[in-house]
C-alpha cells in the first residue's frame, strides 16, 4: 500500500543544531529511500519533468531506487544533471517537481530532492571518479567562474573533447557554492569540494587567483592565448544597499561580506585567521535565501536574530523548508516592516534600525502586492549588527573591460536564450550573469545548452562535425 | 605557487618581498593593489603594489608588521611561497591615462607618509619614465623609518624629507613643506598625490582645499575579496557610497569623507590587539626557545 505521508528525513534537533554549523539535513538511508521512492505512482505523464529545469527524467530515477538499483539510478540522474549532491540539497524543490507532484494535491509531495540527494551522496562513495576523456579536438575554451554554471558547462565541454580551462577571481573553486551558501546546508569539503575535484579528473584546467577584466581581459584569451570561445558564468556578486540614512556605520554589512568571512574564510572556525563581528542582536533585511542563511549563520555565532521583511510572510521568496528551519531555530520574523535609517552610537556603530510598517497594496510588475509605507508608523530596533540581504547584480568587471558586449539596465549580460550567445561573437555567458540572482539549478541549465552551442560554434567555424551530429 | 623570490628589511616595522606572480606581473599598472593570503587559514590582506617586472613575472610588495597576517607573512623567508597572490586590483593611477604631451606642462607634487612611499615609487617610476620629474615630500617618524629614500630620490625633482622627531630633514609632518611650497614659496601645483596614513592624507587634503589643488588620495581600507563583491570597503565620496577595490583606491581627496573612513577602519581594532597580544606571547615563547637552544 501506497502511504499519504512522506517518509520524515532525519534532522539535527533544533536546539543542537543553532549551536554547530553541521548540516541540518541527514538525508536518508538505503531503506528509507526505497520506501520514499516505493510511494512515486510512476505517473503516465509525469508533471514533475516538466517543472525541472534540466529535465531529470524524475520517475525513471525513483524506480530505480525503488529497485535498489542505485547505480542506474544514478546514470538516469547523469544524463541531466551533473551535480545531483548539489540540487538535491539547495533546489526549491517544492516550487519545481515537487510543486508538480500528483501525490502532492491531496497527501504529501514525493520527497524529489531528499532521493536526488541519496543518489548523489550514494554516487560519491560507490561510483569511480570519473575518466579524462579518451579523445580531445584540440580546440580551447575559457570558462570565467567557477560556480554553478562555469563547472557545468566546464564538465560538458570537456566530455565532448574540448581543452577547458576555468578562471576563478576568488582562491577557491565553487563561486556561490562556496561563498554564499552555509556549511550547514551545503557541505564545502564532503559534498562541493568532491565535485570540484571529479570535473577535475575530467581533465578541467581550474585557474584560482585569476580575476579576468584585470588580469586579462576576454580579447586577450581570444586573441593572445588562443581560446576559441569564452564562456562568462561570472554570476551576480555585487551587492545591493538601501541608500538610506546611517547605512556606512561600523556594524552595517552586506550579506556578501557576512556570509563570505563565514563560508570562505571560514571565520565561525577558530583555526582561520579572519574574524567576523556578528554582535548580540542582529537585524538581517531581506527574505530571500541569502537573508535566511545570513540570519541563521549570526543565529549559531550567538546572536539574538531577526528578519526585517517589508512584505508579509506569503511573500517570502526564500524556500519554504529553510523558512521553516530558520523558525525552529528561534529566528524571529518582523514581516511588513521596511528600515528607513540606522542609528549610531556617539562612536559610530550601529544602536538602532528605525523601520515603517507596511501594508499590502495593488499586484507590482512581479505580479505580487506591493508594500506601501504606514504613514506614522516609524518605530526603532535595539540592534547592534544589520545585514542588508537585498539581492545582487552582476559584477561590471567583465562586461566593462569587454567591448562590444551588450548588457541590460540592471547589468545583466544580454543573451539569445536558447544557446547563451551575446553579441561578442565566440562569447557565451548563463547564469546569474544573465538572469540576475536566481537558481543554482536554473544557472545549471542554462550553462549545458551553452555548452551545446559552443561546440556547435567552434566546430562550424573548423568546418568540423558537432558532437551532436556523430 | 606564489614563491617568494627576495626579502628585504626596509627597517625594523617593514619589510619588502619580491614574488612570483607572472599573471599579475603581465597587467600591473601604478596605483593598483594586490590581495596577499599568507597560508591556507589565513585572511585575504591587500597591499600596494611598490613595483613590477613584466619579464621577470615579479610584483614587490612593501608591508608593513603591524598585526596577524603581516606577522605570518614575514616568519615567511625568500624560497618560501604564500598560499594565494591575487590581482593586480583597483583602477590604475589617473595620471598613467594621461598623453606625454598633458603631463609635461604639469606641476605634480607627491606627498608620502611612513609606508605610503611604496606606492607612490611605481607612480613616480612610471612618469619618470615617460620623461617627467614630479616633486617630493616625504615623511616617517623618524630617520629610522623613511623607506625607498634613494629609489624615489632617482626618479624626482625636488625631495623635501621630514620627521616627526627631526632626526632626518625637517622636524614636524608632511604639512609642513607644503604650507611652505603652496603659502611662502608661492609654487604651483596642478595635481598633488598624497598616499600614507587616513590622518595624514585628511591633514593634506583640508591644508590644499584652501589653495584649490587637485588633491589625489589613496585609500587602504578594511576589504575580503576585493573585487566588489563584499562592500566591506565602501567610503563615501562627496554624498555617494563607492566600493574602494573597484571604484578605487584613488579618490578626490577633498570628496573624502575621511572621519567616515577612519571610524570604519577602526572596526576590527579589538580584535586585531587579540591577535596581536597572542601573538606577541608566542613570539617571546619562541624567541626564549631559540635562547635557551643556542
Amino acid at each position: 500500500m501506497i502511504t499519504n505521508k512522506r517518509i520524515p528525513v532525519r534532522e539535527q534537533k533544533p536546539e543542537i543544531r543553532r549551536n554547530n554549523f553541521n548540516e541540518v539535513c541527514l538525508g536518508y538511508t538505503k531503506d528509507e529511500a526505497i520506501a520514499e521512492a516505493s510511494r512515486c505512482l510512476n505517473c503516465k505523464k509525469p508533471l514533475c519533468i516538466t517543472q525541472c529545469p534540466v529535465n531529470i527524467n524524475i520517475p525513471d530515477f525513483i524506480q530505480h531506487i525503488k529497485n535498489s538499483e542505485f547505480e542506474l539510478a544514478a546514470k538516469s540522474i547523469a544524463r541531466a544533471s551533473l551535480l545531483p549532491a548539489i540540487c538535491g540539497r539547495v533546489c526549491p524543490q517544492e516550487t519545481q517537481c515537487e510543486g508538480q507532484c500528483i501525490m502532492g494535491k491531496k497527501n504529501d509531495a514525493i520527497a524529489i530532492g531528499k532521493l536526488e540527494r541519496f543518489i548523489g551522496d550514494w554516487s560519491s562513495e560507490h561510483l569511480p571518479t570519473p575518466e579524462l576523456p579518451k579523445i580531445q579536438n584540440g580546440h580551447k575554451v575559457a570558462v570565467i567562474g567557477s560556480g554553478p554554471a562555469g563547472l557545468t558547462c566546464a564538465a560538458d565541454l570537456s566530455r565532448m573533447g574540448y581543452s577547458v580551462t576555468v578562471f576563478e577571481a576568488l582562491h577557491k573553486a565553487g563561486g556561490v557554492l562556496v561563498y554564499g551558501i552555509p556549511e550547514f546546508r551545503l557541505p564545502k569539503d564532503t559534498v562541493v569540494a568532491h565535485e570540484i575535484e571529479n570535473i577535475r579528473k575530467m581533465g578541467v584546467k581550474i585557474v584560482t587567483d585569476a580575476v579576468i577584466g584585470k588580469a586579462g581581459s576576454i580579447d586577450e584569451l581570444m586573441n593572445k592565448e588562443g581560446y576559441d570561445a569564452v564562456f562568462i558564468a561570472s554570476g551576480a556578486g555585487l551587492p545591493k544597499f538601501m541608500n538610506i540614512p546611517g547605512e556606512n556605520l561600523n556594524g552595517v554589512l552586506s550579506a556578501n561580506e557576512f556570509l563570505t568571512r563565514i563560508n570562505l574564510m571560514k571565520a565561525y572556525n577558530d583555526d582561520y585567521d579572519t574574524p567576523v563581528k556578528t554582535g548580540k542582536k542582529v537585524a538581517v533585511v531581506g527574505g530571500g535565501n541569502v537573508a535566511i542563511d545570513s540570519a541563521r549563520a549570526a543565529l549559531r555565532l550567538g546572536a539574538e536574530v531577526t528578519i526585517v521583511y517589508r512584505r508579509s510572510e506569503n511573500e517570502l521568496p526564500a524556500r519554504k523548508e529553510e523558512v521553516n528551519h530558520a523558525k525552529e531555530e528561534g529566528i524571529q520574523f518582523r514581516f511588513l516592516t521596511n528600515p528607513v535609517a540606522v542609528i549610531g552610537n556617539e562612536k559610530g556603530w550601529v544602536k538602532s534600525l528605525k523601520c515603517i510598517q507596511m501594508k499590502l497594496g495593488e499586484p507590482d510588475a512581479s505580479g505580487r502586492r506591493r508594500p506601501v509605507e504606514i504613514p506614522g508608523s516609524e518605530f526603532l530596533m535595539d540592534e547592534d549588527t544589520v545585514i542588508m540581504a537585498l539581492g545582487t547584480s552582476p559584477n561590471p568587471l567583465i562586461s566593462s573591460t569587454t567591448p562590444g558586449l551588450e548588457v541590460n539596465k540592471h547589468g545583466c549580460i544580454n543573451t539569445l536564450e536558447d544557446n547563451g550567445l551575446t553579441s561578442r561573437e565566440g562569447v557565451f555567458a548563463a547564469g546569474d550573469a544573465v538572469t540576475g540572482s536566481a537558481t543554482v539549478i536554473l544557472a545549471m541549465g542554462a550553462a549545458r545548452k551553452s555548452a551545446v552551442a559552443i561546440d556547435h560554434y567552434i566546430r562550424t567555424k573548423y568546418n568540423e562535425q558537432t558532437h551532436e551530429d556523430k | 605557487m606564489f614563491v617568494i623570490l627576495e626579502k628585504k628589511r626596509l627597517n625594523p616595522d617593514v619589510l619588502e618581498m619580491k614574488v612570483s606572480a607572472p599573471r599579475v606581473a603581465e597587467f600591473a599598472q601604478p596605483g593598483q593593489f594586490v590581495i596577499v593570503i599568507p597560508d591556507k587559514t589565513g585572511e585575504r590582506v591587500p597591499l600596494t603594489i611598490c613595483d613590477y617586472d613584466r619579464k621577470a613575472g615579479s610584483v614587490t610588495i612593501v608591508f608593513q608588521v603591524v598585526g596577524l597576517s603581516t606577522r605570518k607573512m614575514a616568519r615567511l623567508e625568500k624560497g618560501d611561497a604564500f598560499a594565494d597572490f591575487v590581482g593586480p586590483l583597483g583602477k590604475s593611477s589617473e595620471l598613467i591615462s594621461e598623453s606625454p604631451e598633458e603631463l609635461s606642462g604639469k606641476n605634480i607634487l607627491f606627498i608620502a607618509g611612513g609606508v605610503g612611499a611604496a606606492p607612490i615609487y611605481p607612480q613616480m617610476k612610471w612618469l619618470n619614465s615617460h620623461g617627467k620629474k614630479a616633486d617630493l615630500i616625504l615623511g616617517a617618524r623618524d630617520a629610522g623609518q623613511l623607506i625607498l629614500v634613494k629609489e624615489l630620490k632617482e626618479n624626482a625633482n625636488k625631495v623635501f624629507i621630514t620627521t616627526n622627531d627631526g632626526s632626518a630633514g625637517t622636524k614636524g609632518f608632511v604639512t609642513g613643506p607644503l604650507n611652505d611650497l603652496l603659502l611662502n614659496r608661492s609654487c604651483h601645483y596642478d595635481r598633488i598625490i598624497a598616499i600614507g596614513p587616513l590622518i595624514m592624507m585628511k591633514s593634506v587634503a583640508d591644508l590644499t582645499r584652501s589653495f584649490n589643488v587637485k588633491t589625489i588620495v589613496s585609500l587602504n581600507p578594511l576589504m575580503i575579496d576585493g573585487t566588489g563583491m563584499c562592500g566591506a570597503c565602501r567610503v563615501t565620496i562627496g554624498n555617494q557610497t563607492k566600493f574602494t577595490c573597484v571604484d578605487g583606491p584613488e579618490f578626490d581627496g577633498h570628496l573624502v569623507n575621511f572621519e567616515e573612513a577612519m571610524r570604519r577602519q577602526a572596526m576590527y581594532k579589538p580584535e586585531e590587539k587579540e591577535h596581536d597580544h597572542l601573538c606577541n606571547m608566542d613570539l617571546a615563547v619562541e624567541e626564549s626557545h631559540s635562547k635557551s637552544l643556542k
